[in-house]
C-alpha cells in the first residue's frame, strides 16, 4: 500500500510539467494560433526557474521568473505570427530551436548547483487519512495549482464571456474581428497565458522532479504536451487525463521493470504512447463530436483588412 | 520528434591571432571534427569528450583548429553531419557514441582521405579506428563498494540501452558485489535514452521506493545523483567527477579521460603516422579514473576497493575471471578462465545471479 502511494505520487510529479506545458497550448491553440516553440519556452522556463531560484533563494520568485520568460519568448513569437504574418509552423519550430540554444547560454554558470527540491505543503488532518491523505493532500504548491488551473481555464473557457469571445476568435476570426473584437489582442494574451504555462511546466521540471539544471533538460517534454493537446481534444478535462494518462504509464513501466516482470523493456517503454494512442481512438470514435472541437482558424493567418 | 533537437553546426570561433603570419600558415592547420551525442553541458559523456577536444587545442596551439557539433542524434542526422565535417575540409573526425557506427563507415567509404575515429564501436576500416575504454574495470571497483555500503542489500541501476557496453558494465558490478556481499541484489531499469534528467531521475526515485539504497548509473546526466542526495542515500557518478550533484552522496565516480588519447591520434595525423587501429585502455593507461572516494566509506572497504583498482591497472586483477555461469545457469568461463577481448566486446547476456531478462 505505502509503494502504491509513493508509485502514485510520483506519477503525479511525472505528469505535472506536461500539464502545465499542455493545459497551456491548449487555450493558445483554442483561440486558432499552434505555437510548435513549447519546449522552447518550457526549457527557457527551467532555466529561468532555476536560476532565479538559486540566486534569490524563493521558489516563489523562481516560478514567477519563469512564468514571465515563457511569456515573453510566446510574444515574440505572437509578434512574428499575428503582426508580421510570418508562418506559425515554421516559427513555432524556429522558437524551439531559439529557446533550447539561449538556455543552454543563459544556463552556464548555472550547471553542476543545486537549489534543494520544492517543499511539499501537507494539508493538516486530510494529509493524515491514510492512503488518500499523502495521494492527494500532501503536494509541492505548484501541483495544486496545476490542477486549479485546469478548472480555471476549464471555467473560463465555458462559462465567461472572456472564454467565449477567445473561442470565437479561434473559431471564426472574420466574424469576431466584424463584431469589433480584436483579433490579434485576444490571440497574443492567449498565447502570453500559454507561455507563462510552458514555462511553469519547465520550471517544475528543473526546481521540483530533478532539481537540476543541465542544457536539453526538457528532453522532448514540449512535443508530448503538443500531442496531449491533440489528444484531448483540445477540453482541459481531456489535458487532465492526457497528461496523467502519458505521465502515469511512464513511471508505472519504470517500476514494473523493477520488479523484474519479464517484459522486454523496448516494449516498456512505448507503453506510454501506445497506452495514449489506444485512449485517444477509444474515446474520439465519435468523428462528428471530436471535430466539433478543433478551432476551425487554427494556423490561418488573420489579416484584418479581409 | 527528438530530431528538431539538433543544433546547427557549431563552428568554433577562430581566436582573433589572425596576423599576416599565421594566415599563410592557416593552409597547415590540421582540423579536428567532433560529433556529441549530447550537450557539452550534460556533465557526463559528451562534456568529457569535449574536454579532451579542449585538450588537442591546448596541446597544438594553433596549429589545430578543432570544430564539435553537439546534440546529434543517432541515425540518418549523424549521417548528414558527419559527412558536412567530412567535406569541410576536416583531417579527423571523431565520431563519440555507439551509434554513430554506420554512418561513420558509411562516409568514411566517400572519404578516403580522411581519417576516422569512433568510440565504442567494433567495426572498422582502412580509414576508421576504433576506441574505447574498460569502464567494466571502473564497475568492478563501484561494484565492490556497493556490495559493501548497501544496507537494504538492494542495487539499484539505471541503464540506458542493452547494447554490450551496458550489459559488461552490469554483469561487472554485479559480479563485484556479489564477491563482497552475497546476498546482494540488483535492480535493473532501462530507461530507453541516454539523455532525459526527467526520466532518469524517475527511474532513480522507482529504484528508491523499491527498497535501492545505493544507484549506480549508465546514463548521461547527473539527476540521478541529485536524487540520491536529496533522498539521503549513496550514488556514483558516471563519465564525469558528480560530486557537485552528490556531496554526501557520491561514493566515488567513474570518471573518461580521453584527453591523451585525442592529443595522440591527432599527433599522429600531423605526424603521418595514423593507422586505423583497435584501441582499448582502462584504468591502467589512464583512460578510466576513479575519482576521490567519499569519506562516509568505511577505511577497510575504501583500501579493499583501493587495493582492486591499483591491482587492475597493474594487470594483477581481471574483473571477468571464473567460475562465472551465464544467467541460465550454463557455463560462461570455467575457474581461472579468463573472458577473451572479442567475448567482452560482444557481450549479448546477463551473467548468473542478475535476476530480470535483457531486452534483446
Amino acid at each position: 500500500m505505502d509503494l502504491l502511494v509513493l508509485i502514485l505520487q510520483g506519477v503525479i510529479v511525472a505528469a505535472t510539467p506536461l500539464l502545465f506545458a499542455a493545459i497551456g497550448e491548449a487555450v493558445v491553440e483554442r483561440a486558432g494560433v499552434l505555437n510548435l516553440g513549447v519546449e522552447g519556452m518550457m526549457i527557457l522556463g527551467a532555466v529561468a526557474g532555476f536560476a532565479v531560484t538559486l540566486d534569490t533563494g524563493s521558489f516563489f520568485w523562481g516560478i514567477l521568473a519563469a512564468a514571465f520568460v515563457g511569456a515573453i519568448a510566446a510574444s515574440l513569437f505572437g509578434f512574428l505570427t499575428q503582426v508580421l504574418m510570418s508562418n506559425q509552423v515554421a516559427t513555432g519550430l524556429a522558437l524551439t530551436i531559439f529557446g533550447l540554444g539561449v538556455a543552454a547560454l543563459l544556463g552556464q554558470g548555472y550547471s553542476g548547483q543545486s537549489t534543494g527540491a520544492l517543499a511539499r505543503i501537507e494539508i493538516p488532518l486530510l494529509s493524515s487519512i491514510p492512503f488518500v491523505g499523502p495521494l492527494l493532500f500532501a503536494h509541492d504548491p505548484l501541483v495544486y495549482l496545476s490542477i486549479a488551473l485546469v478548472i480555471g481555464v476549464s471555467w473560463f473557457l465555458n462559462k465567461t464571456r472572456g472564454g467565449l469571445i477567445l473561442r470565437a476568435v479561434g473559431d471564426n476570426h472574420d466574424a469576431a474581428h466584424a463584431i469589433g473584437y480584436s483579433v490579434v489582442g485576444v490571440r497574443m494574451m492567449a498565447l502570453m497565458f500559454g507561455g507563462a504555462c510552458a514555462g511553469v511546466g519547465g520550471a517544475y521540471l528543473s526546481t521540483v522532479q530533478t532539481p537540476l539544471w543541465v542544457e536539453g533538460m526538457t528532453a522532448g517534454r514540449g512535443w508530448i504536451a503538443l500531442a496531449i493537446v491533440v489528444f484531448a481534444a483540445w477540453r482541459p478535462s481531456r489535458v487532465l487525463l492526457g497528461a496523467y494518462l502519458f505521465g502515469g504509464v511512464t513511471v508505472i513501466q519504470l517500476h514494473i521493470q523493477g520488479f523484474g516482470v519479464d517484459i522486454d523493456a523496448q516494449y516498456l517503454s512505448m507503453l506510454p504512447y501506445l497506452v495514449t494512442i489506444v485512449v485517444l481512438v477509444l474515446i474520439s470514435n465519435d468523428k462528428a463530436r471530436a471535430n466539433l472541437n478543433a478551432p476551425a482558424c487554427l494556423t490561418k493567418p488573420f489579416f484584418a483588412s479581409s | 520528434m527528438k530530431k528538431i533537437f539538433k543544433t546547427a553546426l557549431a563552428l568554433m570561433p577562430i581566436l582573433a591571432l589572425a596576423l599576416p603570419i599565421s594566415v599563410a600558415s592557416a593552409a597547415e592547420k590540421t582540423k579536428v571534427g567532433f560529433v556529441y551525442v549530447g550537450p557539452i553541458g550534460d556533465h557526463g559523456w559528451s562534456h568529457e569528450h569535449n574536454i579532451g577536444r579542449l585538450a588537442v587545442e591546448k596541446a597544438f596551439g594553433d596549429k589545430v583548429e578543432t570544430t564539435y557539433v553537439e546534440n546529434v542524434s543517432e541515425g540518418p542526422d549523424a549521417e548528414r553531419v558527419i559527412q558536412q565535417l567530412a567535406r569541410g575540409g576536416h583531417d579527423i573526425i571523431f565520431t563519440t557514441s555507439f551509434g554513430f557506427m554506420n554512418p561513420t563507415l558509411k562516409v568514411a567509404k566517400l572519404f578516403p582521405k580522411v581519417k576516422f575515429e569512433h568510440a565504442t564501436g567494433f567495426k572498422r576500416a582502412k580509414n576508421v579506428s576504433t576506441y574505447s575504454a574498460r569502464f567494466y574495470e571502473g564497475r568492478h571497483v563501484i561494484g565492490l563498494i556497493a556490495g559493501k555500503m548497501t544496507k537494504t542489500n538492494t542495487v539499484g541501476y539505471i541503464a540506458s540501452f542493452p547494447i554490450p557496453e551496458v550489459v559488461r558494465g552490469i554483469n561487472a558490478a554485479y559480479l563485484a558485489a556479489k564477491s563482497v556481499n552475497p546476498k546482494v541484489k540488483f535492480k535493473v531499469i532501462w530507461v530507453s535514452t541516454w539523455f532525459d534528467p526527467g526520466k532518469e531521475a524517475d527511474a532513480a526515485n522507482a529504484l528508491i521506493d523499491q527498497g535501492a539504497d545505493v544507484i549506480m548509473q549508465h546514463t548521461d546526466s547527473p539527476a540521478a545523483m541529485q536524487i540520491a542526495e536529496e533522498k539521503g542515500i549513496f550514488a556514483f557518478g558516471q563519465a564525469s567527477d558528480m560530486i557537485k550533484f552528490g556531496p554526501t552522496a557520491q561514493l566515488t565516480s567513474i570518471i573518461d579521460d580521453w584527453a591523451p588519447y585525442y592529443v595522440a591520434r591527432v599527433k599522429a595525423v600531423m605526424d603521418g603516422t595514423w593507422k586505423s587501429q583497435d584501441t582499448w585502455d582502462g584504468i591502467g593507461p589512464g583512460m578510466v579514473g576513479i575519482a576521490k572516494f567519499s569519506d562516509r566509506i568505511p577505511a577497510d572497504v575504501r583500501a579493499m576497493a583501493g587495493k582492486a583498482r591499483d591491482d587492475i591497472a597493474a594487470g594483477k586483477l581481471f574483473p571477468f575471471t571464473g567460475p562465472i555461469n551465464k544467467q541460465d545457469g550454463s557455463v560462461w568461463l570455467k575457474a581461472g578462465e579468463k573472458a577473451s577481448d572479442g567475448d567482452l566486446a560482444g557481450m549479448g547476456f546477463y551473467v548468473e545471479g542478475v535476476e530480470g531478462s535483457l531486452p534483446k
